[in-house]
């Protein structure tokens, strides 16, 4: 029993870390419909730098943090203003092909300049710090990456439902030309999203860095984040939640009560049975259009 | 020549080898309901992509109270006070009514994110503002009676009823000039005679300019002010209605030759 619960806090922990990843990947397709496969190394070199800053240039812990968020906002900016915006009469396969581009690009840049052995950051919390309820281990660390991701969930998702910036960016999405005729700057609301979603995948980056931290350190969490998103919809922010969570714990429980070898691929023939029982996701308004 | 309210000269487009628009001039006072007419495909919603900056033409310019806008980006043409509807209906498909025409508000409403985030209670800048907006929507629901259709996602509605939805949100706007792309295509004669009156409406009590396209030759000849006639991107005439349809070309383009 003990075990069983164990394994469950285990599922929701490393489901939080896949439900930023997948939420950061979202807040973009809401948008402009691209799945971003760039957003992993775009985790990746704001955790370096964040590193780069602890210990090369001394900064203490909570000012350099913060300059990671500001560094990682504007990194986002700006791939969306120098690249994506340049592409000429652009698609969606286009575009998902540059974002493969610029993992890449950026994944070269981190391992040329950081190089490729295992490091440590020096993150407040060790990796593992933790608490002890009754005979259940949960790390600091999950615990706070649970909290990261229901907390910028709810954020993101008043956001997007309240605001005028989140109306705009959900009518960008569903018909762009329309959005520019009422007066709305499409343009501005990519960038921003570019911002916001990058924003996000370095609070993801950070919480994984003291655990693991290496050039290839977003891939996992990147890939089934996408699948939770996949799963939760696409377009349904409490929606990735909740598959990241349920990819998880299922991951967690058939690696302890099945086959370790094969825990990974559990991930990926779930998002094979939703598809097909349920091809829009699990938690997506369902739309038909009348012909 | 002085102060002109909407003025487009010599205007040209051409896509490959297709010249779409060749050298369209004409002029529209405010307040003026002016209509184009042509067959299809003579380039009437080339003119219209290439006034709210969705094209940008070859040659010639566009200036809209005294100011160019031929290179401008359609939001900022938008922002200026130039709304349309599309022939083709452009809505946002998956929001419902109120939404859509809110969205008609956007480039009127103040409130960020900071003022946003300090909405607490109905007497913050936000709730305000929403309520004084909401109010001016529920003013074009009430307009276009679009009342029992508030709440419903726009994309299952019949067409004509998307139509209005559109014309509201580009009414929402509250634009100086009106662009019409077919207002009345695909409705029935009961409604294409709500809409005339709605657009004379406009153009009476809100006093908004309406540059029109329509096929229908009655209602054409009704409502407008001017008329001007295009067929393969060039300029056939333009006069008052009484004075286009006696126009042997345009009679050669709508009705055929005499033989």
């Amino acid at each position: 029993m003990i075990d069983l619960i164990q394994m469950i806090v285990n599922g929701i922990a490393v489901g939080s870390s896949y439900a930023l990843m997948g939420l950061a990947m979202v807040i973009i397709y809401k948008t402009s419909e691209v799945p971003n496969f760039a957003q992993g190394e775009m985790a990746l070199i704001s955790s370096f730098f964040a590193m780069m800053l602890l210990t090369s240039f001394n900064i203490s812990v909570y000012p350099a943090f913060f300059l990671t968020f500001v560094f990682a906002v504007l990194l986002g900016v700006f791939l969306e203003f120098a690249i994506l915006r340049r592409a000429k009469e652009p698609n969606v396969l286009g575009m998902i092909v540059i974002t493969i581009g610029i993992e890449m690009v950026l994944l070269g840049f981190v391992s040329w300049k950081f190089g490729a052995e295992q490091k440590t950051m020096p993150f407040p919390i060790g990796p593992y710090d933790s608490f002890i309820i009754g005979d259940i281990f949960i790390s600091k660390l999950e615990v706070l990456t649970l909290v990261a991701a229901l907390l910028l969930m709810s954020v993101l998702y008043l956001f997007f439902k309240y605001s005028k910036l989140g109306l705009a960016m959900k009518a960008t999405q569903q018909n762009s030309v329309a959005a520019q005729i009422v007066g709305i700057r499409t343009n501005r609301i990519l960038m921003m999203t570019w911002g916001i979603s990058s924003l996000v995948g370095a609070v993801a980056g950070l919480l994984i860095s003291p655990t693991i931290m290496h050039p290839f350190m977003m891939w996992d969490p990147m890939l089934k984040g996408f699948a939770a998103a996949v799963m939760g919809g696409m377009t349904s922010l409490p929606g990735v939640v909740i598959a990241a969570y349920m990819l998880g714990i299922i991951e967690n429980l058939f690696g302890g009560y099945v086959s370790i070898e094969f825990k990974t691929v559990v991930a990926f023939a779930i998002i094979v049975l939703v598809l097909c029982i349920k091809p829009s996701g699990l938690f997506a308004r369902h739309y038909v259009k009348k012909v | 020549m002085g102060f002109s309210f909407f003025l487009v000269d010599h205007l040209s487009i051409s896509f490959g080898g297709i010249k779409a628009l060749q050298d369209i001039s004409f002029n529209m006072n405010k307040g003026e309901i002016f209509s184009v007419i042509g067959p299809n495909g003579a380039g009437k919603t080339t003119l219209f992509n290439c006034i709210s900056g969705l094209y940008k033409p070859d040659q010639g310019n566009i200036r809209f109270k005294g100011n160019l806008i031929e290179n401008k980006k359609p939001d900022t043409i938008a922002r200026m006070g130039i709304a349309r509807t599309f022939q083709n209906i452009e809505l946002f498909s998956h929001m419902n009514t109120m939404e859509n025409i809110m969205l008609g508000r956007h480039i009127h409403m103040e409130t960020g994110l900071f003022k946003g985030m300090f909405m607490w209670g109905k007497s913050s800048f936000a709730a305000r503002e929403e309520i004084q907006h909401r109010e001016k929507v529920e003013k074009i629901i009430d307009f276009l009676e679009l009342q029992n259709i508030r709440d419903k996602f726009v994309g299952a509605l019949p067409y004509g009823t998307q139509k209005l939805i559109e014309l509201g949100r580009a009414l929402a706007l509250e634009p100086d000039l009106l662009l019409l792309d077919e207002p009345c295509a695909g409705m029935n004669s009961e409604e294409k005679q709500d809409m005339i009156f709605w657009i004379k409406d406009i153009q009476d009590d809100l006093g908004i300019s309406i540059l029109l396209i329509e096929h229908d030759m009655k209602m054409v000849m009704d409502i407008s002010d001017r008329v001007m006639a295009i067929n393969f991107g060039k300029q056939v005439t333009l006069g008052t209605p009484e004075q286009v349809q006696q126009n042997k070309e345009v009679l050669k383009a709508y009705i055929g030759e005499e033989n």
